[in-house]
């Protein structure tokens, strides 16, 4: 069995960060377990820009942004591991992968950092009616075949969600080549970033069709067509609202899942709400020297706070290591009126240093409303906002000198109030 | 070219008398339209092996369901395909109802179905603690079973392969013409003549039957829909959840598969045609709803990984139709097989084979193999085996599918193993990859690079599942 101080399962942004941040703390033994054949994750093949306005201060793409973290992993002699699978994570720390070169590789960590990201959710878990041809795919496939491989999933296109990927590709096929016919969303609204639905659908003239939802897949071999029809509020389609629209590819970007098939066999307390583990202000899950962060914990918009939120796990991952992380109960986060979540789910203020950045999503959307922080009944926090959407992941910054005015504190409320 | 014996159709009824006949000394080929195996009704399906109550003793059914499912156990080990026996339940609801349990024993019995038991409404929820209190009671059958059908197919056909049964892919019959001692077949791509035809064709048994005999008959499909969960819901049942027919409808059932996940369904509809295969908002409801009522916990719906539909081969008489047509000698029907014909399909080919004996009298083959190793699976081994064979392959290394853990070992075997894999699909079926909980959007661009470069074709000519099937329309910009 081999033995490292720490072991970081995903070699995507949040990983790498994490990483860099351990490192920083004086942790060599450290590596890395990436199942692709190189390091950078889903980023690689993001090949267009947003990426980096928080954490460089300039506008990257995908791989840009990764490259940058890939190339200071390089610089400071961070092991990883490429081609390689984990199989098996314990409680005990103990971690199993399997490559072609080393075969099974059985791994001792001191602490482990899970950062595998997530996965697209299928047509299956949806129940999309209608025939089960070729020409249906998930946003993020079709992105791998057209921007990483050069090759095209169709010609002309459907998208039925507006998540982030699925906007992304509606611009991404068209310059390629595709008409890309409309974007179908049953929310009445989308849950993708604004910026992205004025840049990818309205500045191509693409209909985003809101309260609208796919009630037939035709087609014997290869996708011929979808029928749509509007929904009503209880998200059931309208009798008489059906319309048929020919296309050969439908692509879905109904939402991202957080991928903890190893975090569950490490018996690490998930969230019902995110799909991700429950951590603590450290980043640290239900295990002692577990930690996570990035997709695998909850769905980013933006990797710049998948970045912040992996320098956090990383640092704390070192303190374990390194004997200097304070244990002991936090104090709860308690989620309610329109918030969904927050992240972390308790807070011990011996380890946030100056402050901590609670992340959070509401569960629809709120205009000309306020963000309310309550320390017990106590109102800290009342913040003004025009608009909170369920696709923009919101933050409230929580300083030491706050946790020090409230010391008894036993529960912080976050949620949403009209006045 | 001149055959002994025609099989027209490649699923699980063609493909068991293909490696039953393949214990004589024939020289005999299977004829399938599309390009591989278990295409049609073998591919969508409950996947169990019936104990054998249900059917009346006086039909074929009857007749051939307990002598079937006798021979799973032997097959699945012979052959190398999952199969289990974990029981079966037929739940009753209705206190009114109990007598119907024991004119289904007793039926059973006489069937020749070893061990049946009545239970009262606690000892089946001591059995299995998910079943609703509202059951009153239920007959378990402790031979009921699972099977994966697809694999068994497969199974049937590598090794009737192996001993020497021609597969002919992408072939379909145009017309049949019947001479004084054989009949000549023309399909899309060559003309076959032979002694003896089998028909086999389940979904279009009727338009072969049609090209040959006066006494027409129709299949008219009958669509049932399922919903498959993630293993994660597997065990949320032991045994296969049945539910006795009321004036409703014939119930629901509720099953672990062989395979670990949890399927529930299916429901029955008069299909559009045979190759109707959609699934739909009503069906689907229909079948969630009427499971709910054998199990006390909801459904999981967080842990559904897909729906399917398979159509049923049904003709008016509710039973198989086998034997030689009256007005066609040598023309062997073997038609309207639904359920149980999956457990059924080892018995019928003995029974078919049987026929073909005494019209042949061909001697045995002494060479005849029994014996067909499945693909090695990497998610069932020790860390010992896979270390050993990891040295022996490295490609068991690199896992491809990491929902159900698949190497591409694996699905290289797939694809040069006998009557391999050419699609993704196949490679599917086979190995399991892409039948997780991402269904395939991972692995399936992996899938598709392994299968061009193993079938040495560009990778858009690369297919789901054969015709026009394609997954990529060419290059980025063509259409510009």
């Amino acid at each position: 069995m081999q033995e490292y101080d720490l072991v970081i399962i995903g070699g995507g942004p949040a990983g790498l960060a994490a990483a860099v941040s351990a490192n920083d703390q004086g942790i060599n033994s450290i590596l890395i377990i990436e199942r692709d054949d190189q390091l950078g994750g889903i980023l690689n093949q993001c090949i267009h820009n947003g990426f980096g306005l928080h954490t460089f201060k300039e506008e990257l793409t995908g791989p840009e942004y990764s490259k940058r973290f890939i190339d200071k992993v390089v610089a400071l002699d961070i092991e990883y591991k490429l081609d390689t699978m984990v199989l098996d994570v314990n409680d005990d720390k103990q971690v199993t992968a399997v490559n072609t070169e080393d075969g099974i590789l059985e791994i001792k960590a001191k602490a482990i950092i899970l950062a595998m990201g997530c996965r697209e959710r299928p047509r299956g878990a949806l129940n999309i009616p209608g025939s089960r041809c070729s020409g249906i795919y998930t946003a993020g496939t079709a992105q791998k075949y057209v921007n990483v491989e050069g090759l095209m999933p169709g010609k002309e296109v459907v998208i039925l969600g507006s998540g982030d990927i699925g906007l992304i590709m509606a611009r991404r096929m068209t310059l390629e080549g595709a008409k890309v016919k409309a974007c179908v969303e049953l929310m009445p609204h989308s849950s993708g970033l604004k910026r992205n639905i004025v840049q990818c659908l309205d500045d191509f003239n693409i209909p985003l069709k809101l309260s609208h939802t796919i009630t037939n897949i035709v087609g014997q071999d290869r996708l011929e067509g979808v029928t749509i029809a509007e929904v009503d509020e209880h998200r059931k389609p309208i009798k008489g609202t059906e319309q048929y629209i020919p296309c050969d590819t439908l692509l879905l970007s109904v939402g991202l899942l957080p991928e903890n098939e190893l975090s569950r066999q490490a018996n690490v307390k998930l969230s019902r709400v995110t799909g991700g583990p429950e951590v603590d202000e450290s980043m640290q899950t239900s295990i002692p020297g577990i930690f996570t962060c990035g997709n695998v914990l909850h769905v980013h918009d933006l990797v710049d706070n998948v970045t912040t939120e992996s320098y956090t796990a990383g640092k704390n991952a070192a303190d374990y290591i390194n004997g200097i992380h304070h244990v002991g109960t936090g104090i709860e986060v308690f989620a309610t009126a329109g918030v969904r979540y927050t992240v972390p789910q308790t807070i011990n203020a011996e380890n946030i240093g100056d402050g901590i950045d609670v992340r959070f999503r509401v569960g629809e959307v709120f205009k000309n409303s306020y963000v309310s922080v309550y320390f017990d009944d106590a109102l800290e926090m009342h913040l003004k906002k025009k608009i909170l959407t369920p696709g923009e992941m919101e933050s409230v910054k929580l300083t030491k000198a706050i946790f020090n005015k409230y010391s008894d504190c036993k529960k912080i409320t976050i949620k949403i109030e009209k006045e | 070219m001149m055959f002994d014996v025609t099989i027209i159709g490649a699923g699980v009824v063609g493909c068991s008398i293909s490696r039953e006949l393949s214990k004589y000394n024939l020289k005999t080929c299977v004829l399938e339209k599309s390009n591989d195996v278990a295409s049609g009704t073998s591919k969508a399906n409950s996947a169990i092996v019936h104990a054998g109550h249900d059917a009346n003793p006086l039909t074929m059914k009857g007749k051939l369901n307990a002598i079937g499912n006798k021979m799973y156990a032997k097959l699945s080990e012979e052959l190398d395909f999952p199969f289990k026996m974990n029981g079966s339940l037929v739940l009753c609801f209705d206190k009114e109802q109990l007598g119907d349990l024991n004119t289904l024993l007793e039926q059973g019995q006489t069937n020749g179905v070893p061990n049946l038991v009545i239970l009262n409404g606690e000892q089946v929820r001591k059995m299995e603690p998910t079943v609703t209190k509202a059951c009153v009671g239920a007959l378990y059958a402790p031979t009921g079973g699972i099977v994966c059908p697809y694999e068994m197919t497969i199974a049937m056909a590598e090794n009737a392969y192996t001993n020497g049964v021609e597969y002919k892919f992408e072939t379909e019959v145009i017309s049949i013409e019947k001479t004084t001692d054989k009949y000549i077949i023309k399909t899309n791509n060559e003309t076959i003549e032979t002694k003896v035809i089998i028909n086999a064709a389940g979904l279009f048994s009727d338009e072969i039957n049609n090209m040959v005999s006066q006494h027409k008959f129709e299949i008219l499909p009958k669509r049932g829909e399922y919903v498959l969960f993630d293993k994660a819901a597997g065990d949320l049942v032991t045994k296969t959840i049945f539910q006795l027919p009321t004036k409703l409808g014939k119930g629901v059932l509720v099953t672990p598969t062989v395979d670990g996940n949890l399927l529930v369904g299916p429901d029955a509809v008069d299909a559009a045609s045979k190759n109707d295969l959609r699934t739909t908002t009503e069906g689907i409801n229909d079948i969630l709803s009427n499971a709910g009522l054998s199990i006390q916990e909801p459904l999981p719906m967080n842990m559904v990984i897909t729906s399917f539909a398979g159509n049923r081969a049904k003709n008016a008489t509710n039973d198989f139709l086998i034997g030689e047509a009256t007005d066609a000698k040598n023309f062997i029907n073997v038609a309207s097989i639904d359920s149980p014909g999956l457990t059924c399909a080892p018995s019928i080919a003995v029974m078919v084979v049987d026929i073909v004996i005494e019209k042949l009298s061909p001697e045995k083959n002494l060479k005849f193999n029994p014996i067909r190793k499945g693909i090695r699976k990497f998610r069932e081994m020790s860390n010992e085996e896979r270390k050993e064979i990891i040295e022996e392959i490295p490609e068991y290394g690199k896992v491809i599918c990491r929902c159900e853990t698949v190497t591409e070992g694996e699905i290289i075997d797939s694809i040069r193993r006998p009557l391999g894999a050419k699609t993704l699909d196949g490679v599917k079926r086979r190995t399991r990859a892409g039948m997780g909980r991402c269904q395939s959007g991972f692995c399936s661009t992996r899938v598709v690079d392994i299968l061009s470069t193993e079938l040495n074709i560009p990778r858009y000519e690369v297919t789901k599942s054969g015709g026009d099937s394609i997954l990529l329309t060419g290059k980025n910009k063509e259409s510009l």
